[in-house]
C-alpha cells in the first residue's frame, strides 16, 4: 500500500478532510479494519468469555484468545506471557504494585529522566511503599541516556546488585528516540543476573519490530491506541517466571480457581492477572491492528518516519532558522519532533494551528523532569503516523508561519 | 485567530501593571500547572479599595494578557467589585472566546487575584506561597 491508500484505510481522514494529524503519539488514527473488528464482535459474539457454555460465549473465548495469540506473534512472546490490561499505565501499574512484596529497604529501583510519568510515578511510588532507593539516570547533551554512554565503570555505580528493578522506556515520547535498549540490558545483566528489567514499549510498539526475546526484558508494556488499535485496550507481557512473581494489583471474578469464605487460590497464568471482564471488543481490535501493521511492514514503517523527519527538519530550518529549536538526539527516531518556536508559549502555537486545522500536542507530554533538564517549561510536539504526508508538512509550515506573523504584530496602545 | 485579537496581542506585548509592588498589602502565587502558566499578583488594599494592583508571570498569551486585562479594569475599584467577578465576567473583561482547553488560561489571574484576598503579607514583608 502506498500512503494514499493507507490513508484510505482511515474513515477519520475522510470525515474530518481538512484535518492535518500530528498527534499520532499521543493516538493514533483508527483503521477501518480496527473499527469494523469491534463493531463485529458486538453485532455477531457480544456476549462474555470464559464462563459461558453456549455457542456464542464460546466463540467469544476463541477469539479473544485468537486476539491474545496475535499480540504474543507480534511481540515474539508466547499466549501465556500476554496479559490484557486498560493500557500501558495500568500495565506499569500493575508490574510496581505486584512486586511490592519482592523489594526491600536496601533495594534499588533505577529509571532515567526521560521517562513518561507512568513510567516514573508507579517507581516513585514503589520506593515510598519498601523504602527503596530510587536512582534517576539522567541524558547526555546529544539528548541520549547516559545508560548508553557511561563507561562500565560508571554503569556500575547506577545499575548494582542491589539493584532490583530497571524501568525503560524504549523510546521517548519527547525527544522520539529510539534507546539502545538492548544493549543497555545486557550489560545491566552483567552486573546482576536478577535485575528485573521494565521496557516501556508505548511510543515503540507502532514503530519498531520488537522481539522480547532479543531484548531479554522482563517486562513489557503498551497499549492499543498508540499502534491504530481501539483504546481501553494494553498489554503486559512478562516472562512466565517475572508474571509468576507479581501479587495480582487487581482481585475479583475470573482470575480465581477455588474461593471460601476466607481463603482463594488463583487461576494460572495469565488469567490471574486479568480480574474481571476484560475489553473483549479492545482485545480483538487491537490484534486487527497489529495483523494491519504487520501486513505494511515495519521496514516501511521506518522508511516513512525517517523521510517525513527529514523533510520536517529541513523545512523548519528553511523557513524559521535558529529561530525553531528542535528537541532530539542524531540517534534512530520513531518520527516525532518536540520544539520551542521563537519565544511563543507552545499553547498559543497550537492554538493558532489549530485554527489551521492543524493538531499538534503542547506542554510537557507528561514528562516534566525531562523538560526540565531540557531547561524548557514546555515544548509544541508534532508525530508521525503512516498516514502522514509531506502536504501535512506544508502545511504545518504554512501555519507556522502564521503563528509567527501574528506574533509578530506590534499594535499600538 | 479568534483567541489573539489586538486586544491579547496588545496587552500581551505591553503589559498593564507589570511588575512587583514593594509595599503589598496582599500576595498570591497562581499556576496552571498542566500547562506552566505562572501568575503573581501583588495588591495595595486600603480602605476596601485596590487601591494599587500589579502581576509578574510566565506563560502563554491568554493567561498573561488576562492578568493584565484585570488588573487595568480593577485598579481603583473596590475590593466587593473583584470578589464579584466571577468566570463570565472575567471572560467578558477578555472579550474573545476562548476554547475549553484554554479556559483556565483565562481565569488564572482572577483565581490568584482571589487568592491574594486571603492572603495578606504582614509588616508588608513578602512571603512566599508554596505551589497548591
Amino acid at each position: 500500500m502506498n500512503t494514499q491508500e493507507i490513508r484510505q484505510q482511515f474513515p477519520m481522514l475522510a470525515h474530518n478532510s481538512q484535518l492535518v494529524y500530528l498527534d499520532s503519539a499521543a493516538s493514533a488514527l483508527t483503521p477501518q479494519c480496527v473499527i469494523d473488528a469491534q463493531s463485529q464482535y458486538y453485532q455477531e459474539y457480544g456476549v462474555n468469555i470464559a464462563r459461558g457454555l453456549y455457542d456464542a460465549s464460546t466463540h467469544a473465548t476463541s477469539k479473544y484468545e485468537s486476539a491474545r495469540q496475535e499480540v504474543a506473534q507480534f511481540i515474539g512472546a508466547r499466549a501465556s506471557q500476554i496479559v490484557f490490561t486498560s493500557g500501558t499505565t495500568m500495565s506499569i501499574n500493575m508490574i510496581a504494585h505486584g512486586l511490592t512484596d519482592s523489594i526491600c529497604a536496601n533495594s534499588r529501583i533505577a529509571t532515567t529522566i526521560a521517562e513518561h510519568h507512568s513510567n516514573l510515578i508507579p517507581w516513585q511510588q514503589l520506593s515510598a511503599r519498601t523504602g527503596a532507593k530510587l536512582d534517576i539516570v539522567g541524558i547526555t547533551n546529544n539528548k541520549e541516556l547516559e545508560l548508553s554512554t557511561l563507561t562500565n565503570q560508571e554503569f556500575a555505580q547506577i545499575i548494582t546488585p542491589q539493584t532490583a528493578v530497571l524501568a525503560l522506556g524504549y523510546a521517548s515520547n519527547v525527544l522520539g528516540n529510539v534507546n539502545p535498549i538492548a544493549q543497555i540490558i545486557k550489560r545491566a545483566r552483567a552486573i546482576n543476573p536478577n535485575i528485573l528489567v521494565v521496557v516501556d514499549a508505548a511510543q515503540a510498539i507502532a514503530h519498531i519490530e520488537i522481539d522480547v526475546a532479543q531484548l531479554d526484558c522482563d517486562f513489557l508494556a503498551f497499549s492499543g491506541h498508540k499502534v491504530y488499535g481501539p483504546t481501553g485496550i494494553g498489554i503486559l507481557y512478562g516472562k512466565t517466571k517475572a508474571l509468576a512473581q507479581l501479587t495480582p494489583l487487581i482481585t475479583g471474578g475470573e482470575m480465581v480457581d477455588r474461593v471460601s469464605e476466607n481463603n482463594v487460590t488463583f487461576k494460572g497464568l495469565p488469567h490471574r492477572l486479568e480480574a474481571g471482564t476484560p475489553n473483549i471488543a479492545g482485545a480483538v481490535g487491537l490484534a486487527s491492528a497489529l495483523e494491519f501493521l504487520r501486513k505494511i511492514g515495519f521496514d516501511k514503517v521506518s522508511k516513512h518516519a525517517k523521510e517525513l523527519l527529514d523533510y520536517t527538519k529541513d523545512k523548519l530550518r528553511k523557513n524559521f532558522g535558529d529561530n525553531t529549536i528542535i528537541y532530539t538526539g542524531n540517534s534512530e527516531n520513531i518520527g516525532l519532533l518536540s520544539f520551542s518556536f521563537f519565544d511563543i508559549h507552545p499553547h498559543d502555537v497550537a492554538d493558532i494551528l489549530n485554527t489551521h486545522h492543524i493538531a499538534v500536542r503542547a506542554g510537557t507530554h507528561c514528562a516534566q523532569p525531562l523538560h526540565s533538564t531540557l531547561g524548557v517549561g514546555a515544548t509544541t510536539r508534532i508525530s508521525f503516523g503512516i498516514y502522514t504526508t509531506t502536504a501535512d508538512i506544508d502545511q504545518l509550515i504554512t501555519g507556522l508561519g502564521a503563528v509567527r506573523d501574528i506574533f509578530a504584530q506590534n499594535p499600538k496602545i | 485567530m479568534n483567541n489573539y485579537q489586538e486586544k491579547i496581542l496588545d496587552h500581551y506585548h505591553h503589559p498593564r501593571c507589570h511588575g512587583d509592588l514593594t509595599d503589598a498589602t496582599h500576595l498570591a502565587h497562581g499556576r496552571n500547572t498542566s500547562c506552566g502558566d505562572i501568575i503573581n499578583i501583588s495588591l495595595i488594599i486600603k480602605d476596601d479599595t485596590v487601591q494599587d494592583i500589579s502581576f509578574t508571570g510566565d506563560g502563554c498569551a491568554i493567561s498573561q494578557a488576562a492578568a493584565s486585562i484585570l488588573a487595568e479594569y480593577i485598579k481603583g475599584k473596590s475590593v466587593d467589585d473583584l470578589k464579584k467577578i466571577n468566570k463570565d465576567g472575567m471572560l467578558k473583561l477578555v472579550e474573545i472566546p476562548l476554547s475549553p482547553a484554554r479556559i483556565k488560561c483565562g481565569l488564572l489571574a482572577l483565581q490568584t487575584a482571589h487568592e491574594a484576598l486571603n492572603l495578606p503579607t504582614k509588616n508588608n514583608t513578602k512571603k512566599i506561597i508554596n505551589d497548591v
